[in-house]
């Protein structure tokens, strides 16, 4: 637990950039190099590569063998890791509202139409 | 089905969560604070009941919630009240007994018109990042199916 723990920390910081959310997006349709990911971003190079290294950290893109084209890859694992945690945190969440909701619509039902 | 939940992560050690009820803020409020409601909602996946539940609500005053569950686990949390302000804003401080969340957390509950109902804030806040994102929500979703694994569902989520 504490080694994912760890590399969770760095997920949510690495997802909490929306440039590097649409650059996981990109890839989640296939592989990449550095310039085809700078294209639709209007960005340099050099501001993409930090990202891609942001990323890379994270352990959610991986560079591939080519070494000229040196592609990213998305690294589904430690996306995965994020969202189940996520999903139980809401999955428990919503039931325990879920049983609030008929709690209250019990409370309404009960009050005193005269108001007391 | 209910009303949409959302989950934010606003600073580094604290989740947010809100949920809009369609109740006025008294009944939601009591419901936060009266026993005999809160063991009725304030539970895990089916199978859990909570057959100890305390509050001495003042400030300094301590609440009590022991859950178990069919298969006999069991777990217990104990609460300092910090902060009490009727039908708006419960504070207190949490600790589980098995320490799933890496120290104690803050917790504010806050209540809020909205609609003709009431939105719940609850805002927990953890000892650190690491404890935050290390937390094991409690040992009631330990085999709790994950039901989608979609990246886009992800990245919504994580953009709310």
């Amino acid at each position: 637990m504490a080694a994912a723990a760890l590399k969770l920390d760095e997920t949510f910081a690495a997802l909490a950039d929306p440039t590097r959310r649409a650059i996981l997006k990109r890839l989640a349709a296939g592989e990449a190099s550095v310039s085809e990911l700078a294209e639709p971003f209007a960005m340099s190079q050099p501001a993409i590569s930090k990202h891609l290294k942001v990323l890379e950290r994270a352990g959610l893109i991986s560079t591939g063998q080519d070494a000229q084209r040196r592609p990213r890859r998305l690294e589904p694992a430690a996306l995965m890791v994020a969202n189940d945690w996520l999903l139980e945190f809401r999955t428990l969440w919503q039931g325990r509202f879920e049983a609030l909701d008929a709690v209250l619509d019990e409370l309404k039902s009960t009050r005193d139409p005269a108001g007391e | 089905m209910g009303e949409p939940l959302k989950m934010m992560t606003p600073g580094d050690r604290e989740i947010l969560i809100e949920r809009r009820f369609d109740a006025p803020r008294e009944f939601v409020w009591r419901a936060l604070v009266e026993p005999s409601l809160v063991r009725r909602w304030l539970l895990g996946p089916p199978g859990w009941s909570m057959p100890m539940c305390e509050i001495d609500l003042r400030v300094g005053g301590k609440m009590r919630f022991e859950w178990a569950h069919d298969d006999g686990r069991s777990m217990g949390l104990t609460s300092v009240i910090r902060e009490i302000a009727p039908n708006e804003r419960l504070v207190a401080t949490e600790m589980f007994d098995e320490d799933w969340t890496g120290g104690e957390t803050l917790v504010t509950q806050s209540l809020h018109d909205a609609d003709g109902g009431t939105t719940l804030r609850t805002r927990i806040l953890y000892a650190s990042q690491a404890a935050r994102d290390g937390a094991k929500m409690s040992g009631m979703t330990d085999g709790m199916e994950a039901g989608y694994r979609h990246l886009d569902g992800l990245l919504a989520e994580l953009a709310a």
